[in-house]
């Protein structure tokens, strides 16, 4: 029947266009470029806690949410990257408190790292996720209840916590965040390049080729 | 009309349906190709408007297989749905609805726009006029099916 036929031609017209578009756009994001000259500014910041040599040539910035699972996944993992490139990998935390209430905890790291204490504050974060995030929304109180448990100045912290100095902070990280487009976390970002294909492999392959290009 | 056989004005009607299949097929596989390969993000109000759109691409070839008229009342009250979601899109787009009265998660406001076309052809945009156009198809499918069976 000649309906059928135009019917199943068109699906085939269908299946033949998709797949063409498909390949087109594959073949022009294979390699992640380097983000843009105007946006690279909101990339880095100064002051913002770093693990590995200071002066190391190849640098992550990872944008993370303490209440964001995949991100404590990823910690041990990043930890073990900077490691494994002793003094040629370091790696730069920005915030990006995408979760309801996350907001308040990211200052509360922020006042940690004020007493030098960001990564312990961080791991104990993210270690005891289960007991400060229901249901995907963070509960700051819970999270200082956490943080307690640090030797740390706690009335510094609470006082700092709730300071414009580290709500400035912050919201210089959220602003680079929008710039960047930052819709999820952890994102990375190896030399100024972004991790467009997410995982952990990925991730390992790009940390890699940064560090062959610049340790040439 | 009175000229035409009744098998010439049914093929009408089913042209009418095919193209509209032909359009919520199109409209389906470029929203999955920006949002599954181009990594568009996608807002709530988007994917009620998917809601709308992704049935008729399995509905309407069953009632071009054989034709079924009466799939326009079905079909109908989903492109309905979907044409007032995207209506709600465009004017919060377009500033008309304010903010507050914006259904949607943190980190994807819908009044944000990530495709522009000529300047005015943003996504809304488009879904607006394809569930205009699959209206406009069922409607002009129905008045023939419907003339057919009058006489």
């Amino acid at each position: 029947m000649n309906k059928k036929m135009l019917f199943i031609g068109v699906i085939i017209v269908f299946i033949f266009a998709f797949l063409t578009a498909l390949a087109v756009f594959k073949d022009e994001n294979t390699t992640s470029q380097a983000i843009s000259a105007e946006k690279s500014h909101a990339l880095e910041r100064n002051d913002a806690p770093i693990k590995g040599y200071k002066k190391a040539k190849v640098t992550i910035v990872e944008f993370f949410d303490p209440a964001c699972g995949t991100c404590s996944q990823f910690y041990p993992l990043v930890n073990d990257l900077v490691k494994k490139y002793s003094g040629k990998v370091r790696v730069m935390m920005r915030y990006a408190p995408l979760h309801e209430g996350s907001d308040e905890v990211v200052k509360m790291l922020e006042a940690a790292h004020l007493q030098g204490q960001f990564w312990p504050a961080v791991e104990l974060l993210f270690g005891n996720q289960n007991r400060w995030v229901e249901h995907h929304v963070s509960n700051p109180q819970h999270a200082l209840a956490g943080l307690k448990t640090l030797t740390l100045d706690h009335a510094k912290l609470e006082a700092d916590y709730q300071s414009a100095k580290v709500a400035e902070i912050i919201e210089q990280d959220i602003k680079g965040g929008q710039t960047l487009q930052i819709r999820a976390t952890p994102e990375f970002f190896v030399n100024g390049k972004p991790l467009v294909d997410f995982g952990w492999e990925q991730l390992e392959k790009l940390v890699d080729e940064a560090v062959k290009e610049a340790y040439k | 009309m009175k000229n035409s056989t009744s098998s010439e004005v049914v093929t009408k009607a089913w042209y009418f349906l095919f193209f509209a299949w032909i359009l919520a097929a199109s409209g389906t596989l470029i929203s999955l190709f920006f949002s599954e390969v181009v990594k568009l993000p996608v807002c709530v109000l988007c994917w009620y408007q998917r809601i709308a759109m992704y049935p008729l691409v399995l509905i309407l070839p069953l009632a071009l297989f054989p034709f079924d008229p009466k799939v326009v009342r079905y079909v109908g009250a989903l492109v309905i749905f979907g044409w007032l979601a995207a209506l709600f899109h465009v004017l919060l787009i377009a500033g008309f609805i304010p903010q507050s009265a914006q259904p949607c998660v943190a980190g994807i406001p819908c009044s944000e726009t990530h495709l522009n076309i000529f300047g005015f052809l943003n996504m809304a945009m488009m879904s607006l006029l394809t569930f205009t156009a699959l209206g406009c198809l069922l409607l002009s499918s129905h008045s023939f099916s419907s003339r057919n069976h009058h006489e």
